[in-house]
């Protein structure tokens, strides 16, 4: 699904990843942890194709294809999808037609006909209904008023109405309380099947109880330090990452 | 950061304007220049009543005394009134009877713009009024419409078939000295549409009019006049297009409207001439006078206008709110983009008791893009109870535009209730990068956020239309975003 080599990233001259390997495959979960400002983000916007971020050197196939030479909107068509860490609010622009634009775009890109408007609907009370997300949400604007945890929210009702095959999920259970947090994670373990997989980024081993991870990768200073598999996540918890840090340096 | 922005930009408010085509005509030109004699030429050719002419020459006399107006936030270059011709009418056959005698290649121009002529390819429930240049090509449904006594049809027939209404309403929400430009063409103007509803009746069409400039060097003076009789309503609605041509080409349109009591007006303009290119060279400068007056009791008149074209605006639809719990309104959507500027907003005039009026103005500046709301609110001293809510929008769309507003507020009555609320906004790139992860390009990303900006003035279109006039938002802003 997806295979990272080498890949480095800076911005405005800095280097933030260096020098990262990953392989993920499809039926799979993993889990990036590691402290703030060790690069975690900015490996998700990359590989959404946010510009700022310049790669300086590796590559990244995406079922087999070079990721890195398509634009950010055709990553998204092609099944990546990524949940923000601070989703945006776009004021006047109903969910609604949002998910209709984004829904028919990925259909165009497919050479299939957009949804009709029956069809459409059904689908968005179907995937309310699987992420708990209030009706009254989707009459709104993009994100605009939510609280922390219903935008947190409305990102993996995004994920289930575009059903990716590869989902980077950054720090989605950061300001969730802990019944919206079964509540996502109940969705993407729902959503999950053999073809797709899942990147989670989090901070919280209490995820990762209800999302259960293939592999937990710790990012250190741009760099993957240590991968292993769901048990790591109890160290780190109980651990700290001092004791990486010391390995490390 | 700022490339990205600065590409995204342009490349969504980069495209090319669509109607730019002229078409190949017979055209009757007078000679360049304006004088007593131009006036009674244009008067003798379109055949008109004395009356006219006095009213053309007095409006000519008052004109000569004045300046053009300085005071709005524009940059407008001279303007050389002796080197622009003031009359030009495709050659066929003036007032035809049917089809047949409309000339195949304007009935092709027509329908190029998507504005069919034969009445069975209309819009259903729509009846347009065509005017090319300085005449009127064809009305559709007249004879639908005259059954209920709703006049619909060219200003020039208007004057020889109803000289009375014309006589008693003409000038009387626009004086001929009302300004520079409405003197102007009160002198010279050529045609435009005339609509009566009569008492009770609740027209059951759209009524439109079509404007289309398509000779060089010509102006275009239209004059639109609305009555409407108690108790009766009419939806009326203008777009305009223009050749694309590298030199300036003046529009100076006058739009009176009348609502007597409990009757109802609404006014929708998709304006949409040429902008001028990506540098700045050619486009239409366009100087309006639109007022209404609510003269009768429990009346409303409301003016909508999406103004995406033209390479100046200047515009302030007004409402004279005379009779008694009257009501007006403004909704505006305006686009600069290149080196298009837009100083435009309106004028609410209360004189009658309990009179309320909402403004809401959304200006959208991109490229190099000047956009200016200019909004007088005035209450007078008898007006006792009256209510004015404004809001006032303004979306920038990169760093080298700009956005500017003057509310005035001029208040003798204590009892008003006045609010104001203005903002303004950028689209991030933050908010493009979010719909491109969700498989959106930049055109569709902008396209949408800058539709739901603009949202509340589009609704308040006629259905048929505001479909449209998202498409144009869209094209209007692409290669601004890159
Ligand atoms: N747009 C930006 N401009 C400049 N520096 C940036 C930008 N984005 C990220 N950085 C820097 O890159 C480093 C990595 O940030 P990143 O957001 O990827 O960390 P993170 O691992 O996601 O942290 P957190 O756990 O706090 O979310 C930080 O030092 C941050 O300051
Ligand atoms: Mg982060």
């Amino acid at each position: 699904m997806l295979v990272i080599k080498d890949l480095h990233i800076a911005i405005d001259g800095k280097e933030i990843i260096k020098g990262i390997n990953l392989e993920v495959n499809a039926g799979e979960i993993h889990a990036i942890m590691g402290p703030n400002g060790s690069g975690k983000s900015t490996l998700a916007s990359a590989l959404a194709g946010r510009e700022i971020f310049e790669i300086t050197k590796g590559t990244v196939t995406f079922k087999g294809e070079n990721l890195l030479e398509m634009s950010p909107e055709d990553r998204a068509r092609k099944g990546l999808f990524l949940g923000f860490q601070y989703p945006v609010e776009i004021p006047g622009v109903s969910m609604v037609n949002f998910m209709k634009t984004a829904i028919n775009e990925q259909r165009k890109f497919k050479g299939l006909e957009p949804l009709s408007a029956s069809d459409f609907l059904k689908l968005m009370r179907e995937k309310q209904e699987l992420v708990g997300l209030h009706a009254k949400l989707t009459n709104r604007s993009v994100n605009e008023g939510f609280s922390g945890g219903e935008k947190k929210r409305n990102e993996i009702f995004q994920m289930a109405m575009l059903s990716p095959d590869l989902a980077i999920l950054d720090e989605t259970d950061s300001g969730l309380d802990i019944d919206a947090l079964k509540v996502v994670a109940n969705g993407v373990n729902k959503l999950r099947t053999k073809n797709n997989a899942t990147i989670v980024i989090t901070h919280y081993q209490r995820l990762l109880d209800y999302i259960v991870p293939d592999y937990v990768h710790v990012l250190y200073k741009g760099k993957i330090v240590k991968s292993s598999g769901k048990e790591l996540a109890l160290v780190l918890e109980e651990k700290g990452y001092d004791w990486i840090k010391d390995e490390t340096e | 950061m700022e490339n990205s922005q600065e590409q995204i930009l342009s490349e969504v408010t980069g495209s090319e304007y669509k109607y730019g085509f002229t078409t190949d005509i017979e055209t009757e030109l007078i000679p360049a220049g304006l004088n007593e004699d131009i006036i009674r030429m244009i008067s003798a050719r379109k055949n008109e009543p004395e009356f006219m002419l006095e009213f053309r020459l007095k409006a000519y006399r008052h004109w000569k005394t004045m300046e053009m107006p300085r005071w709005a936030h524009l940059n407008i270059p001279p303007i050389d009134f002796q080197q622009i011709i003031y009359y030009a009418a495709p050659k066929s056959r003036p007032n035809p009877k049917s089809l047949d005698e409309v000339d195949p290649e304007l009935l092709r121009t027509f329908e190029k713009l998507g504005i069919p002529l034969e009445e069975q390819k209309q819009l259903a429930g729509v009846a347009v009024d065509v005017v090319m240049d300085s005449v009127s090509v064809k009305t559709t449904f007249k004879e639908t419409l005259a059954e209920l006594g709703v006049i619909f049809c060219s200003m020039s027939e208007a004057i020889r078939e109803h000289p009375d209404l014309v006589k008693k309403y003409l000038g009387s929400v626009v004086p001929y000295t009302d300004n520079f430009f409405a003197s102007l063409n009160s002198a010279v103007f050529s045609d435009g549409s005339f609509c009566y509803i009569p008492k009770g009746v609740r027209c059951p069409m759209e009524l439109s009019t079509y404007f289309r400039i398509n000779a060089a060097n010509t102006g275009q003076f239209e004059r639109t006049l609305i009555v409407a009789e108690d108790d009766s309503y009419v939806s009326y609605l203008e777009g305009c297009t223009a050749p694309m041509r590298d030199e300036h080409q003046l529009h100076a349109a006058v739009v009176e409207i009348v609502a007597l009591d409990n009757a109802e007006v609404k006014y929708s303009t998709v304006q949409n001439w040429y902008p001028g290119d990506k540098h700045g060279q050619g486009g239409i400068y366009n100087f309006v006078t639109k007022r209404g007056i609510c003269k009768g009791d429990n009346s409303k008149i409301s003016w909508t206008q999406v103004e995406t074209g033209s390479a100046i605006t200047w515009k302030y639809p007004s409402c004279i709110l005379k009779g008694d719990n009257s009501v007006g309104e403004f909704y505006s959507v305006a686009v600069t983009n290149n080196f298009q500027q837009a100083d435009t907003g309106t004028k609410m005039i209360h004189i009658g008791k309990n009179t309320r009026s909402t403004i809401i103005s959304k200006g959208i500046s991109a490229g190099y893009g000047q956009n200016s709301y200019r909004g007088l609110v005035k209450v007078t001293k008898n007006a006792a109870g009256v209510r004015n809510f404004t809001q006032c929008d303004s979306l920038l769309l990169g760093d080298k535009c700009g956005a500017h507003t003057f509310p005035y507020l001029e208040v003798e009555n204590d009892t008003a209730i006045i609010e104001h609320e203005a903002t303004t906004s950028k689209i991030s790139e933050d908010q493009i990068f979010y719909c491109n992860q969700r498989g959106l390009d930049n055109e569709t990303a902008v396209g949408l956020i800058v539709n739901g900006y603009a949202r509340e003035v589009l609704n308040k279109l006629p259905m048929e239309f505001a479909v449209e006039a998202q498409k144009l938002l869209q094209i209007s802003l692409e290669g601004s975003v890159g």
